[in-house]
């Protein structure tokens, strides 16, 4: 780890980095120019496959299997570049965008050339005022420099790129739910299959690839497969449908450390280092009392489960729901986990699309009652409320079209199940006449905490 | 018969909505876009823009509507002030104090999140993650990120307010 070199970050730094002058004068389009020169889309295809690279996004899936899926004999195939980064704790794709948005491009068009897609579309979230700029302006100079629309530097191949502007609605990053928001409807996930491979935008086959992913389609392209997975971690032996972890990936860290920001480094630093190495250690000299993995959906491990790997397997062993994002927030110990499982209540309430009962209900319920227990009238019952309906509501109990809710359940299952004490030292110390009560709570009390 | 309600889509957003229709197979995919190109001029939709957007798109317009309502972005009653101020109250920037923030500019100015200054200089709004964690807490004035807010730069973000 010492060793490493960023490679995504590369450019991070330099003056103008986000202007094509400055990225070709660095080598950059050169990797482009001579792929659609040299490879067919299918030796792309292999060598994306070959490289073990799996999606940034936050599922984790292998990009070059989801290239493969596509159903090659329906025309055209769009590709969606998924720029709709609204995971809370996580800012990578953000800083990619506005400091290298060529980087971002040149891995767009390699990804686009390799998966045969004639049209794609940037759907951008609308807090990214400066990325929308940058990246729109970036789209511009590569049309006038001929690496965009008819024959793509030179080449047989054609490719034209939009920018499409979401509007604040975090489901629009759940695949299909961009592809419903890009059709210009509401949100809504579509119950799979048929997968967006085989019928996704406009009922044609469709690629959605997160920013960073295509970012490293770029570097796998520049300089190998071999190269990408002497990166990172190696499959686990003990779990034969473990592809490995390879290749950099960019970490944002952020919360309660001395110096927060966007830090590059292989697929598997511990979160110790993380946190001590990149960010410095815990702010104010206190201790970290509990870690967010990969952003808020991802639960949370605690204090002593800081030497848990972030690489894709490492969070699962620690009963996190996975890497997620890969953003960290360090929450120190002088912090109570009621306000922080109430804040993350309150963004799943917030943001649940409405399609599926279990979520739509079921993450409204648990904001309430968080909000009881926060304004002082928690029994100690609701503690295996709250666990109950967390374990109903998601993709893996089977009761939801998309991950949402399992992302809502996992900080309420963690929160609970690792801090159980100080949940129920809030509630007998804030509610010390009715805490045991196990009675239904009277509706009047429920409306009056629930406002 | 009630008379006819003014139209609100002027040529010029008419024509830049139209530019975007060879983008898209389909007309319907340009519903996000032209929400966006009226909502910036007028600061608002309002309904009767829905009806003329749902024309341009050949949509119902509860199809608009319908696509609108469902976004947290638009406003459709009346319009948001000369500045949108989007405080974040996710997880990194809360942990980094963003409440104290919001309280003091709501003090300060007197109005809720979703409420205009009277003078229509401001509206406040909460927002969830604005993807800018490594400056929490931060806030977007409109097109202008502000980063590690405190009361007293809060204080210097509402001076700057025209």
């Amino acid at each position: 780890m010492d060793d490493f070199e960023p490679v995504l970050l590369a450019n991070i730094g330099v003056e103008n980095s986000h202007e094509l002058r400055v990225y070709e004068s660095r080598g950059g389009y050169q990797t482009l120019r001579r792929a659609v020169r040299e490879k067919t889309p299918q030796e792309l295809v292999e060598l994306v496959k070959a490289s073990g690279l799996r999606g940034r996004g936050g599922a984790g899936f292998p990009t070059g299997l989801k290239w493969t899926f596509l159903d090659k004999k329906s025309r055209p195939i769009y590709f969606c570049l998924n720029a709709d980064e609204s995971e809370p704790g996580t800012f990578n794709n953000r800083i990619l965008m506005e400091e290298d948005p060529h980087q971002v491009l040149e891995g767009l068009i390699l990804s686009c050339y390799a998966t045969e897609s004639s049209v794609a579309y940037i759907y951008m979230r609308y807090e990214y005022p400066t990325a929308w700029q940058r990246m729109g302006r970036a789209v511009q100079e590569c049309y006038e420099a001929g690496l965009l629309g008819q024959r793509v530097a030179g080449s047989d191949y054609s490719l034209d790129v939009y920018l499409h502007r979401g509007a604040g609605a975090y489901i629009c990053g759940e695949e299909t739910g961009l592809i419903e928001s890009l059709e210009g409807k509401r949100a809504w996930p579509r119950i799979k299959p048929p997968f967006p491979a085989v019928e996704g935008l406009f009922r044609k086959p469709t690629v959605v690839n997160n920013v960073e992913t295509v970012a490293c389609v770029k570097h796998i392209v520049e300089r190998g497969a071999d190269w990408f997975r002497s990166i990172g971690v190696p499959p686990d032996p003990n779990n034969p449908r473990d592809p490995g972890s390879f290749g950099p990936k960019l970490y944002c860290l952020s919360g309660h450390v001395n110096r927060p920001g966007c830090y590059e480094a292989p697929l598997g630093i511990t979160v110790r280092e993380l946190i001590d190495r990149m960010g410095q250690g815990v702010w104010k000299g206190r201790q970290a009392k509990a870690v967010v993995p990969g952003g808020i959906s991802m639960g949370f491990l605690s204090g002593e489960e800081l030497d848990c790997p972030l690489d894709f397997n490492g969070p699962g062993r620690y009963g996190c729901l996975g890497l997620g994002t890969a953003a960290v927030v360090v929450i120190d110990d002088q912090t109570s986990m009621i306000d922080v499982l109430y804040n993350s209540c309150r963004f799943f309430a917030h943001e649940s699309c409405g399609q599926c009962t279990p979520c739509r209900e079921g993450t409204a319920w648990a904001y309430n009652i968080l909000k009881r227990i926060k304004a002082g009238r928690g029994r100690l019952v609701d503690l295996d409320l709250l666990l109950g309906l967390a374990d109903s509501m998601g993709i893996i109990p089977g009761t939801t079209i998309c991950g949402l809710a399992d992302g809502a359940a996992w900080p309420i299952k963690n929160a609970i199940r690792k801090f159980r004490d100080e949940f129920e030292t809030y509630i007998r110390q804030t509610n010390p006449t009715g805490y045991q009560r196990t009675d239904p709570v009277p509706a009047m009390e429920l409306s009056e905490s629930c406002r | 018969m009630p008379a006819t309600t003014p139209r609100v889509l002027t040529d010029e957003m008419i024509e830049e909505i139209r530019a975007l229709f060879p983008r898209y197979p389909t007309r319907r995919a340009v519903t996000l876009p032209a929400l966006h190109i009226v909502h910036q001029r007028l600061r608002h939709v309002p309904l009767q823009a829905v009806v003329e957007i749902a024309e341009l798109l050949e949509l119902a317009p509860a199809e608009v509507q319908d696509t609108l309502t469902f976004y947290g972005f638009f406003k459709q009653n009346q319009p948001h002030g000369r500045t949108r101020l989007w405080v974040c109250r996710s997880i990194s920037c809360f942990l980094r104090g963003s409440d104290e923030v919001l309280r003091h500019i709501c003090r300060r100015t007197g109005v809720q999140p979703g409420q205009t200054t009277p003078d229509g200089r401001l509206t406040i709004e909460e927002a969830e993650c604005l993807g800018a964690c490594e400056f929490a807490p931060c806030a977007l004035a409109n097109d202008a990120l502000w980063k590690c807010l405190t009361p007293e730069e809060a204080d210097r973000l509402l001076k700057t307010l025209k």
